[in-house]
């Protein structure tokens, strides 16, 4: 290990160029900086979700429901959908994790096209900001629930057009982002970073670029659209003038359930990296989860239609698409016994962000196995639309892609700022979030099942006991979530430095100075073996 | 800045072929929209493409590939250092997207004046499939059009730069790209023909 003791160049977070303070942020170009960029915006935006979803657990409480109205549910329950999958959940890992590290991991000075990166982030941003107009402009907040179903979205008098013109911009972030990565992985890996002597989060976000080019498009045009429906009614969503509501959910999810794997795939990346760290040995398997990476994202991109089991398609559709869900299944499970593999006879060093890591496979498993249930047609028709839903897609993006993005930044947080921070804190902080994760979507798991429909403001008085849980339990996680995230902050502030490498990592990051140099390398190091090659391991 | 000078050509080529992919599943959504709606109403839609102006849409597209053959001529004058019959031809390209553009708004004002538009009185008399037809052939050849007028707009910047030699002989990716986009645009346009004024 080279140490970094004389280095003359100054980290990314000193001003070098002309502009100094706020404006070098926002004119930068360096993909260091414009990660640090998305990780505050979108820290910003999931704790004013988290605040919404807050908000929706009180009103179960049903004392609570005075103060806010029928109406301002649904648009709260949009708004939470909305900020969390577009602004949060999707971009999350990709744009601060892969822009961060990608081109470091792959032993590059940036990425293949360092403006259209900030271009991205500026889309980014714009979106955002025309998603929160759209709560106050034209007919009010959006009432359709996210994923904006025809004809309901057609006919509402809520300003649904800006909304989903602000998810279209979103798209157009999301597709950019994309194709810079891969770019930048065909043509700017370090000599000798062959493909299967990249770190494994580099396939992940390889095949999430996939995704992002291939599926976003068509969301992007479904969006376009309703909003030609609404202004012209051009009549491809209309019954009325021989359209069909069908085809605008088959376009939606052929998008939205890739989409999925775009939030899954870098999340697994993350623990990817960080299982072999402390365990302390080399990944098992590296190929197939490499592989599985590729296909998740070729099989995820088949098995949209199980939205659509109660939507009235054919049986053979039905059937067809329940097999390919179950298909899905594989890969994903390829991952978890490799990460389980690698920890098996590992010298484990037990650390924040392998707790974390993994919190994101005991929930993830959870969020996998009521998948599994769901792709079965009967079990679907049964819990379709109830809260079960609500419970295994927080599971899987709460507690798959949710986890994975708090782990990550406790992996790499100590890189990226230089500081370190308290880990009795974030153990503290961990209880909570666990508890209160599991109290709060396990009672919507079972509330499901009892035949709690998702979105009612009000419901029955037999699921009342269950409701109180799952919102006592949301306590417990704002909790935990405000103590995590408040330990970083004042890590940021008056945290320790931090060492070069404080983990014992053995990827390209950790050979670097933390913070990084501006330009990441002085030499572009020539790469001679693959990316978990721990030394004390006998080969 | 930083000193550096970065230049990969090979990559600027790939990172505008995976743009055109997005945009190709851009339209892809319409196409399959079209493809079910037209499986749907196959009658309605053989009575809408007998509204269109065939003739009309064929001269629109020998001008469109004629338009992609003068960029494609462009690049090639670039190459050899022919740096004013690289602008002539450029020029070329761009009068003929005009003219593309000014049939095309003649074509469209003639179904206005029929009333054939979305949401006219007119157009909802006729059977349901008749109203999708209409309103595809409005999005899809409207969205085609924005392309032509973004694709008219970087050909215009690149007519600029070759004249102020910021795309030089050795220099010419960006000049390859737009031309990849135009091509791109005309590609589109080849499927739209078939597609709505051959229908019938």
């Amino acid at each position: 290990m080279t140490t970094h003791a004389a280095t003359a160049q100054p980290s990314y977070l000193v001003d070098t160029g002309k502009r100094k303070g706020l404006l070098a942020w926002l004119t930068t170009t360096d993909h260091k900086r414009i990660g640090v960029l998305y990780l505050y915006s979108m820290i910003s935006f999931f704790l004013i979700a988290m605040g919404v979803g807050f908000v929706m657990r009180l009103v179960q409480l049903t004392t609570f429901q005075k103060l806010i109205t029928a109406q301002t549910y649904n648009a709260l329950f949009t708004l939470h959908g909305v900020i969390m999958i577009f602004l949060f959940v999707i971009p999350g890992l990709p744009a601060v994790f892969g822009n961060f590290f990608l081109p470091i991991l792959i032993g590059a000075k940036d990425v293949a096209f360092p403006r259209l990166n900030l271009t991205s982030w500026y889309f980014f941003m714009a979106g955002a900001i025309l998603a929160v107009l759209s709560l106050f402009t034209g007919g009010g907040a959006p009432d359709t629930g996210w994923s904006f179903y025809a004809p309901f979205s057609l006919k509402t008098g809520t300003n649904v057009s800006l909304a989903v013109f602000a998810a279209f911009v979103l798209g157009f972030s999301s597709m950019l982002t994309g194709i810079n990565f891969i770019t930048t992985i065909h043509r700017l890996r370090a000599p000798g970073m062959k493909w299967f002597r990249m770190p494994l989060m580099c396939w992940a976000l390889y095949s999430t670029s996939w995704i992002q080019l291939l599926a976003t498009p068509i969301v992007a045009i479904t969006l376009v659209l309703v909003i030609l429906e609404r202004f012209f009614g051009i009549g491809i969503f209309d019954p009325a003038k021989g359209g069909d509501p069908l085809l605008y959910q088959h376009l939606f999810w052929i998008y939205s359930h890739p989409a999925v794997y775009i939030m899954i795939l870098p999340a697994m990346g993350a623990i990817t990296e960080i299982i072999p760290t402390f365990a302390k040995r080399t990944i098992f398997g590296y190929k197939a989860i490499a592989f599985s990476s590729m296909a998740i994202a070729g099989v995820g991109s088949l098995v949209w239609a199980h939205h659509m089991f109660t939507s009235g398609m054919s049986n053979l559709a039905t059937i067809l698409f329940s097999l390919l869900t179950m298909i899905v299944a594989v890969p994903s499970a390829i991952k978890v016994f490799n990460w389980v593999s690698t920890l098996y006879k590992g010298s484990i060093d037990f650390q924040p962000p392998l707790l974390f890591a993994l919190t994101f496979i005991f929930l993830f498993a959870i969020g996998g196995l009521t998948g599994v249930m769901q792709g079965a047609l009967a079990i679907n028709v049964h819990i379709h639309d109830t809260y079960f839903i609500v419970g295994h897609f927080h599971y899987v993006m709460f507690g798959g892609t949710g986890m994975g993005f708090f782990a990550a930044l406790l992996y790499w947080f100590p890189k990226m700022f230089g500081k370190m921070y308290s880990k009795t804190a974030i153990y503290v902080s961990w209880f909570p979030i666990f508890i209160g994760f599991n109290m709060l979507y396990f009672g919507m798991l079972i509330l499901g099942m009892m035949g709690m429909p998702r979105r009612y403001y009000v419901h029955l008085p037999q699921f009342h006991t269950m409701h109180v849980v799952a919102t006592v339990g949301s306590w417990f996680l704002v909790l935990g979530l405000l103590t995590y995230f408040g330990t970083l902050l004042y890590a940021l502030f008056k945290g320790p430095k931090a060492e070069d490498n404080p983990w014992g990592g053995v990827t390209l990051e950790w050979t670097l100075p933390s913070p990084p140099i501006q330009e990441n390398f002085e030499t572009i190091p020539t790469i001679t073996h693959g990316p978990y090659h721990f030394e004390q391991e006998s080969k | 800045m930083s000193e550096h000078v970065h230049r990969d050509d090979f990559g600027a080529r790939l990172g505008m072929w995976l743009f055109l992919v997005t945009e190709i599943v851009l339209f892809g959504g319409l196409f399959i929209g079209y493809s079910y709606m037209r499986y749907k109403y196959p009658m309605e839609f053989h009575h809408g493409g007998a509204e269109l102006n065939a003739t009309l849409g064929v001269i629109n597209t020998v001008v469109l590939l004629t338009s992609s053959l003068t960029v494609v001529l462009a690049i090639v004058a670039i190459q050899r250092a022919e740096k004013k019959r690289a602008m002539a031809f450029l020029g070329t390209t761009l009068v003929l997207g005009v003219t593309f553009l000014v049939i095309k708004s003649f074509e469209w004002a003639a179904k206005f004046h029929h009333g054939l538009y979305p949401n006219s009185a007119h157009l909802g008399t006729l059977p349901p499939g008749e109203q999708v037809f209409f309103g595809l052939y409005f999005t899809m050849t409207g969205l085609h059009g924005l392309h032509v007028i973004a694709g008219l707009s970087v050909l215009s910047v690149m007519l600029w730069w070759v004249a102020t030699d910021r795309v030089r002989p050795d220099r010419y990716i960006h000049l390859e790209n737009s031309g990849l986009y135009w091509h791109l645009v005309d590609v589109i346009w080849i499927f739209l023909l078939p597609l709505f004024y051959l229908a019938a």
